[in-house]
């Protein structure tokens, strides 16, 4: 079986080369030869990586893992767009018949203060970990679950807290925004949530928690750009702000002081 | 070695209350006194790890990836089991629990599958109350869709992301857990060795994936929850860091591995397009439910367009062999079925390695929109990766390597042959005997991380009473010693192949040997061949950078290392078993193409002993008594 028959394609990739935080980086020049179009953008990046590797070099390192567009693990700015030219596209799954023979390719890593990169395209994404742990999350200790049918949820709210729910939680929103904002993630989350019945008990304190983190982890704030929106591979709506901005405000406007967790006596 | 498999007394279905109140407790006030690291965090990780934690034990959990969202379970696609009978179809604990020894074909324990049947209808409630957003009727109800080797519908998923939703349930609490100060979470951590003091796992060595840093960290058990093995065959479903190091490295120092040649072949994958391809992706088998599986009725005709192939042209075999599944029949059985028409000649596609999945004739009856609402996602995805349109053209498919039902051998308790040492999830071998049935493995993960484990781990914690101990003990440093100095010599080598050359021969090797349809004389034929891969392996493969940075080419060799070693296991355990059952199809014992196995020789779990470095593994066996189910021939006709 050979998948070379459509014709190899021969690419100039320009790629950030970046060996630890601390030290400077720069873009560096590779050929790519005879690459099939039915390769996937990160299988490229293996072959090219296999032919450092045997001359001894160092092989540029990436994030990746289910390479199925789900583990959220790969995300690199290819031509100036997160994940690539391919709307709803992870970079694992763009595949090189995007290209053309001759094309030259910049790929850079996510760039944004709260995302510093550890390793040529790998960045630290911890701050999305620290946001959830803010209160991306329903606290129901396990085994305190009533029946699941005990709660109906109509079909309609359902799938628009599963639009939101999809999150892979890549950052490409926060690469593509040009205030490197975490409002997409945030918003996605709180939609997710705030629209099911089981989210409504934590709702305010969520929206007023996430919302500190993000701040306090430096991302910028949310002036409306859009460009968040047309990045994600998940097609997560900008609508979801509508439903953060409104959970913020009321969450800001009726905040109550916290009585101790275990409650009187 | 003895195996004690330590199954409650008594009727099947009360064993799992009786054991829960003959088990002893920790007082709230002494959990916090214990220490518990759990190694994954994907659904059985997750679940464990969280759970745990709130119940005051505590927690440190340990993932490779940037974070615990990652782990494989994220792909899942199709959905999760549970004995609701939402449907009012006739479904019940002791359905689900005989389909499930039957979908295993019968070499699973009944007292596992049943407890695991019991627990089931508690998952689906604790995962909505975290705010799963799972399918509904427009009532508002919860929604099922059926599954292969079921006649009824008891399939809970959200469209085609159910492991990703049941996922970041679990990691929300793991997190909210981590905030609490109850978890203690290390990503980009690799558990590269066990430490073991006085015969009781206390702790693991880990490689900070950063620093290159080797760490040690005790405990007073420890919970594997990291996965499979099927990336043994380089091209499987699985994740690409998916690995047995973790496991086989428990192997090696005193813990039973069961049934590895125990592997699942899916049938609905994409097709292979290159040489260069690094994985393969899978299909949800729940596409099956409105997918019809054929091929061309002539060989002549496999070059042609499916759409000028007529009716009376195809031959719809699944629904020919199997008539009361059809489709919907077991993934073994649907696998070996497109290999056995492709090996005819009549497969389709690039090297005639594929079959058709149809919709023609759900989109007739349902409509575009029905189609999209179902699978969407799914067809886009295929899309993506083909460049074909499957609203328009069949897709194409083929079995692809995805689960593997081998793994550690566990007691009830879910406790390895190492006191301390609990394996949960797939790295242990549990539930699903010779073959999983779709949609069993989110339900087994997150019943051992949410309903088993933190019960049974309190009785281990209170009977055994563990010594208090010290990162200078000096089986603590001669296990970073091992670690550091196996790291040092895959530096060292400096050879001039790739790490990753080694992983696509030896897959090809495994994929061919010891895959689909296995015999004696290749299963020797592999075993004379892995010891020489190896040895060139150790002489010739090339690592470059140091162990004191990120080192992804250094993570890679010493994943492909025990493969490496562990491929040979899976072989052998193969050629020793001589029936076929499940996954394992023995071509010498079949029936016209049908698995024939031996129960009078062969009802018993295979338990293997690590012998020591260039020795022959010990196999133990631990019978399978079936009290409840009658041992049947496995039909689906």
């Amino acid at each position: 079986m050979t998948a070379t028959t459509k014709g190899g394609l021969s690419l100039t990739l320009h790629v950030w080369r970046q060996p630890n935080a601390a030290a400077a980086g720069k873009m560096v020049k590779y050929q790519a030869t005879d690459i099939s179009p039915d390769m996937s953008f990160l299988e490229m990046l293996d072959v090219v990586n296999e032919g450092l590797i045997a001359v001894g070099n160092d092989p540029i390192a990436f994030d990746h893992d289910c390479r199925e567009g789900i583990c959220g693990s790969c995300g690199m700015m290819i031509n100036g767009a997160a994940h690539g030219p391919m709307k709803l596209t992870t970079a694992c799954q763009l595949h090189m018949r995007s290209f053309k023979d001759g094309d030259d390719i910049f790929i850079e890593p996510w760039r944004a203060t709260a995302f510093p990169v550890v390793k040529d395209l790998v960045v630290d994404r911890s701050a999305f970990d620290r946001i959830i742990q803010a209160g991306g999350f329903v606290s129901a200790r396990t085994g305190a679950a009533q029946d699941g049918n005990a709660i109906p949820i109509s079909k309609v709210a359902a799938d628009e807290s599963m639009d939101a729910a999809a999150c892979i939680g890549c950052g490409a929103c926060v690469a593509a925004c040009p205030n490197a904002s975490a409002s997409l993630f945030t918003a996605a989350k709180v939609t997710h949530l705030g629209l099911l019945p089981q989210g409504q008990p934590e709702r305010f304190r969520r929206a007023l928690q996430m919302v500190e983190q993000m701040d306090l982890e430096h991302f910028g704030g949310c002036t409306l750009f859009g460009e968040c929106q047309e990045a994600c591979p998940k097609g997560i709506s900008i609508d979801s702000m509508m439903h953060l901005n409104r959970d913020f405000l009321l969450a800001t406007a009726t905040a109550k002081e916290e009585k101790s967790e275990m409650g009187a006596g | 070695m003895e195996l004690k498999s330590k199954i409650p007394s008594g009727p099947l279905a009360d064993k799992w209350d009786k054991h829960k109140f003959e088990m002893k407790l920790v007082n709230p006030a002494n959990k916090r006194k214990y220490h518990v690291i759990v190694v994954g965090s994907g659904l059985a990780g997750a679940s464990a790890a969280a759970t745990m934690s709130e119940l005051g034990y505590q927690v440190s959990c340990f993932c490779f990836q940037d974070s615990p969202r990652r782990a494989h379970s994220i792909a899942a696609q199709g959905g999760i089991n549970a004995a609701k009978n939402y449907q009012n179809d006739g479904d019940s604990i002791w359905r689900l629990f005989y389909d499930t020894v039957k979908g295993g074909d019968f070499r699973s324990r009944e007292a596992n599958v049943y407890r695991l049947a019991q627990i089931s209808v508690n998952i689906i409630d604790q995962c909505v109350a975290q705010g799963v957003p799972f399918a509904r009727e427009y009532g508002g109800l919860l929604a099922n869709r059926s599954f292969g080797g079921a006649q009824v519908s008891r399939t809970f998923y959200a469209r085609g992301q159910t492991g990703q939703q049941l996922l970041l349930g679990a990691y929300q609490a793991l997190e909210k857990e981590i905030a609490r100060g109850g978890v203690k979470m290390y990503n980009r951590h690799e558990m590269l060795e066990l430490v073991i003091v006085d015969g009781k796992a206390r702790g693991i060595i880990t490689r900070d994936l950063i620093t290159g840093e080797i760490e040690s960290h005790l405990a007073d058990a420890v919970v594997l929850g990291t996965g499979g093995y099927g990336n043994a065959y380089f091209l499987s479903t699985n994740a690409k860091g998916c690995n047995v190091t973790a496991t086989y490295r428990a192997y090696q120092r005193g813990a039973a591995f069961a049934n590895p040649c125990f592997t699942q072949i899916h049938p609905t994958c994409i097709p292979q397009s290159g040489d260069h391809q690094s994985k393969l992706t899978l299909m949800s088998e729940s596409l099956r439910n409105d997918g019809r599986v054929w091929v061309p009725k002539s060989q002549a005709d496999c070059g042609l367009p499916p759409s000028e192939i007529p009716e009376q042209n195809r031959d719809y075999y699944l629904e020919r062999k199997y008539p009361s599944f059809g489709n919907l029949s077991p993934r073994d059985i649907a696998s070996r079925a497109a290999k056995e028409v492709c090996d005819e000649g009549r497969g389709v596609g690039p090297g005639g390695r594929g079959v058709y999945l149809d919709f023609a004739d759900a989109i007739g009856r349902l409509g575009v929109h029905m189609i999209t609402e179902r699978y969407g996602n799914l067809f886009e995805m295929y899309e993506r990766i083909t460049d074909e349109n499957p609203y328009e053209r069949p897709m194409r498919i083929y079995p692809a390597v995805h689960y593997t039902m081998g793994g550690l051998w566990v007691d009830y308790n879910l406790m390895s042959t190492i006191p301390g040492l609990h394996v949960i999830g797939e790295a242990n071998f549990s539930d699903h005997g010779a073959n999983r049935l779709g949609a069993s493995a989110l339900m087994q993960g997150l019943a051992d991380g949410y309903f088993v484990i933190p019960y049974t781990i309190g009785d281990y914690l209170a009977s055994s009473k563990p010594e208090p101990i010290t990162a200078d003990h000096a089986e603590v440093r001669r296990s970073m010693e091992s670690v550091l100095a196996r790291q040092t010599r895959l530096l060292g080598i400096k050879g001039k192949r790739t790490v990753d050359s080694f992983h696509r021969q030896l897959g090809h090797l495994m994929w061919e040997k010891c895959g689909m349809a296995r015999n004696a004389s290749g299963l020797k034929e592999a075993l004379n061949e892995i010891p020489k891969l190896r040895e060139e392996f150790w002489q010739n493969v090339t690592v470059p950078g140091s162990g004191a940075e990120l080192n992804q080419s250094l993570e890679k060799a010493g994943r492909v290392a025990d493969f490496l070693e562990f491929s040979e296991l899976m072989c052998l355990d193969a050629l020793t078993r001589e029936e076929s059952c499940g996954g394992h199809f023995r071509e010498e014992y079949q029936d016209a193409g049908e698995a024939m196995r031996n129960d009078e020789k062969f009802a018993f779990v295979s338990a293997w002993e690590y012998a020591g470095s260039g020795k022959a593994p010990i196999l133990h066996k631990e019978p399978l008594e079936f009290e409840n189910v009658h041992l049947s021939t496995r039909s689906y006709k």
